[in-house]
């Protein structure tokens, strides 16, 4: 009896003997190849080495849930487009069955596009852009929420927050990155804002290169604005370039609110201190109440002391998640066989908040959510939804001069 | 928009501008007399920059003070780089000295990222986040300090030319490298002193630009490539014209950024380098070349 009728027959076993049977057979295939690519170097080094970090946990994690082992090929998109496409291509060259990655919309847009012209599933860690799943791709699938959701989610906790605290900002100054992910998001914050009564208006957008050395005169314009707070959209460096500016620069908003990465990282509680205190992030976390959580806060805790559990850990473990279910269950590497697992996916024991990951036609996984997190004491506290909050919001955000 | 927030911008890109113009200035000094372009200029930089930090982590100097031991470090390195390894290619054609000199800024980038890692890292001094409030100005402290270093150094750095026996010898090689051989110059010496000198003005630069920019092993290219307009601008191989072409670009890309859009300002640098090369392609202090 060769693989595929040993498969078709373990097919036909009821549910208990499929989870044994296929077990046993990617025993015999040995762990599943899985290329990781991130941003290693480059501009967003920093954040894809963070990323990094939920792969090396991910290994004894996955094991004590039962899933099969994987074998991780890494890549570096060295922060470029075009270098993320030559690594996607070189990693399946070197027999990766799965993709993972890769934290920037433009960049993972590039690897979608040849994961689904060789037909290798692709897991998105974390990439926001609506695009990447809406353009009928087969291998594609991403368990992070596009950009429409994340501002939809953000809108909606914002107005939690300035009804809990009793305030609101009448105005707001708009500073963003002007790539892929940050293009995407101030487009969708002009269509999604008039949908949700938002108190505040825009009265300034502020553009800016991500790669940019100085932020002066982006803060200078802010501040001159008049705006009572700050929303922006931003990647690390220039998230601790424009702090360092509003402090230099004698402005504390009453609200600094973030709707991507940079304000929570690690990198940016280390590098300011006590003056990374106060920002808001309405961004995809993990649920601190949930089981899976607390052991990847444990095993974070363990392998990297002093390093506080985030967005990119939880993702791209999650990532891997999907990858390892998936193998378990098609009982094959065969890249077909992975994707039509990864199209049923249905795991609700997981970290993120939200329902669980599942994915819908288009490959999204449409239930997963936002949470609002501010920063506290250098740490990231979960402060909306409520369901999931551990502390309540501290509005307005403490003057930067008297800290 | 208010006065105070265009004299706020137009006084902090001056500052930015004079830190601009020192570290060009190491590459026009090295272009005015050897005639190579030094395409490992950003990255020199950034070696300066870790440097400091180092400097400043184990021993915590100050990267002001720490700025005479980097330059000197950084003209050890530059002195011998001439002596051993630039002199022989020197002879060459351009794009033999293209290749050597994008080798070794391959290689500063690939030792850098062994010994420090991908990640941003700054030296953060204790008033790096104090300003100046004069009316309605507000400037930033570490500017400041970092554009009177800036003046200061250059200021150094011309009346070692124009005084010193050596500067005006460097000088009378750049002039004329069969005159000065004619007349008995140690060229090959005085080569290396220059091509020194060049790499400690970006050490100095590098002290200085640590207190303002967060360093990381990729941020070399772009500085190389700041640079190269900078000079271009003000004229390849004039050293006032360097120090012009960085203000000329630090106070119009800040002014770019409040009127135009912020992310136009580099767009706005390029378009003041094609203007020049279109009026006057020998640069704003250039001598057109016979």
């Amino acid at each position: 009896m060769d693989r595929r009728h040993l498969l078709a027959s373990g097919a036909a076993l009821g549910a208990t003997s499929t989870l044994v049977l296929p077990t046993r057979l990617l025993a015999a295939t040995g762990p599943l190849k899985v290329g990781v690519i991130l941003p290693r170097s480059g501009v967003q080094a920093g954040i894809g080495q963070d990323c990094q970090r939920g792969v090396d946990i991910a290994g004894p994690i996955l094991k004590a849930m039962g899933m099969p082992d994987l074998q991780i090929l890494s890549g570096d998109t060295e922060s470029k487009v075009e270098t993320a496409r030559s690594t996607a291509e070189k990693l399946i060259g070197e027999g990766a069955q799965l993709l993972i990655g890769a934290f920037d919309s433009g960049q993972t847009t590039a690897i979608a596009q040849v994961a689904e012209q060789k037909g290798v599933p692709l897991v998105i860690n974390i990439a926001a852009a609506p695009q990447i799943t809406e353009q009928g791709y087969k291998f594609v699938f991403r368990n992070f929420p596009t950009a429409g959701t994340i501002l939809a989610n953000a809108f909606e906790q914002q107005n939690a927050i300035f009804k809990q605290v009793g305030d609101a900002p009448k105005s707001v100054v708009f500073m963003h990155v002007n790539d892929t992910f940050g293009t995407a998001m101030a487009g969708g914050i002009g269509a999604l804002m008039p949908k949700f009564n938002v108190p505040y208006k825009v009265i300034e957008t502020i553009p800016y290169d991500p790669r940019a050395r100085d932020l002066s005169v982006e803060i200078s314009k802010a501040k001159a604005s008049g705006a009572e707070a700050l929303l922006c959209v931003s990647r690390l460096n220039d998230a601790i370039l424009l702090t360092r500016e509003m402090i230099k620069q004698r402005w504390t908003p009453k609200a600094v609110m973030s709707m991507g990465p940079g304000w929570y990282e690690d990198q940016y509680l280390k590098t300011l201190g006590k003056y990374s205190d106060g920002p808001l992030t309405f961004s995809p976390w993990y649920d601190p109440k949930k089981k899976l959580s607390q052991t990847l806060v444990a095993a974070m805790a363990k392998s990297f002391p002093g390093v506080n559990l985030n967005t990119n850990h939880v993702f791209t473990f999650e990532a891997l998640l999907v990858a390892a279910d998936a193998y378990k269950r098609a009982g094959s590497g065969d890249p077909k066989a992975l994707a039509e697992a990864i199209r049923t996916t249905n795991i609700a024991d997981n970290s993120s908040m939200g329902p669980g990951i599942m994915f819908n036609a288009k490959g999204q996984n449409d239930k997963v959510v936002d949470g609002s997190v501010q920063n506290v004491g250098g740490k990231q506290v979960v402060v909306q939804p409520e369901a999931s909050a551990t502390a309540k919001p501290i509005w307005p955000m403490p003057a930067y001069d008297k800290r | 928009m208010s006065g105070g927030l265009y004299l706020n911008v137009a006084v902090s890109g001056l500052l930015t501008g004079l830190i601009y113009g020192l570290s060009a200035l190491g590459l026009s000094v090295i272009f005015g007399v050897i005639r190579i372009v030094n395409f490992a200029h950003g990255e020199m930089m950034v070696l300066g920059m870790f440097a400091t930090l180092v400097l400043f982590r184990a021993l915590g100097i100050d990267p002001l003070l720490s700025l005479p031991l980097v330059a000197a470090a950084l003209f050890a390195f530059g002195y011998l780089l001439q002596d051993l390894m630039v002199r022989r290619v020197a002879h060459l054609a351009d794009h033999m000295q293209f290749l050597l000199m994008a080798s070794v800024a391959v290689m500063l980038i690939s030792v850098c990222l062994m010994m420090f890692g991908p990640d941003a890292q700054n030296a953060q001094v204790s008033y790096g986040f104090d300003s100046f409030a004069i009316g309605p100005l507000l400037v930033d402290k570490v500017r400041v300090y970092a554009g009177i270093a800036a003046l200061i150094v250059s200021g150094l750095l011309f009346a070692f030319f124009h005084y010193t026996p050596t500067g005006k010898a460097i000088r009378a090689c750049g002039d004329n490298y069969t005159g000065a051989l004619v007349v008995g110059l140690n060229v090959r010496r005085l080569y290396a002193l220059t091509f020194g000198i060049g790499t400690a003005c970006l050490g100095a630069a590098g002290a200085i630009m640590l207190l303002l920019v967060d360093v990381h092993p990729y941020l070399g290219p772009s500085y190389t490539l700041l640079a190269f307009i900078i000079v271009i601008i003000g004229g390849m191989g004039s050293l006032p014209g360097a120090l012009l072409g960085g203000m000329l670009i630090g106070v119009s890309e800040a002014l770019a950024g409040v009127i135009l859009q912020p992310s136009l300002k580099s767009a706005f640098s390029f378009g003041l380098l094609i203007l020049v090369l279109l009026v006057r392609p020998q640069g704003l202090l250039g001598k057109v070349s016979r």
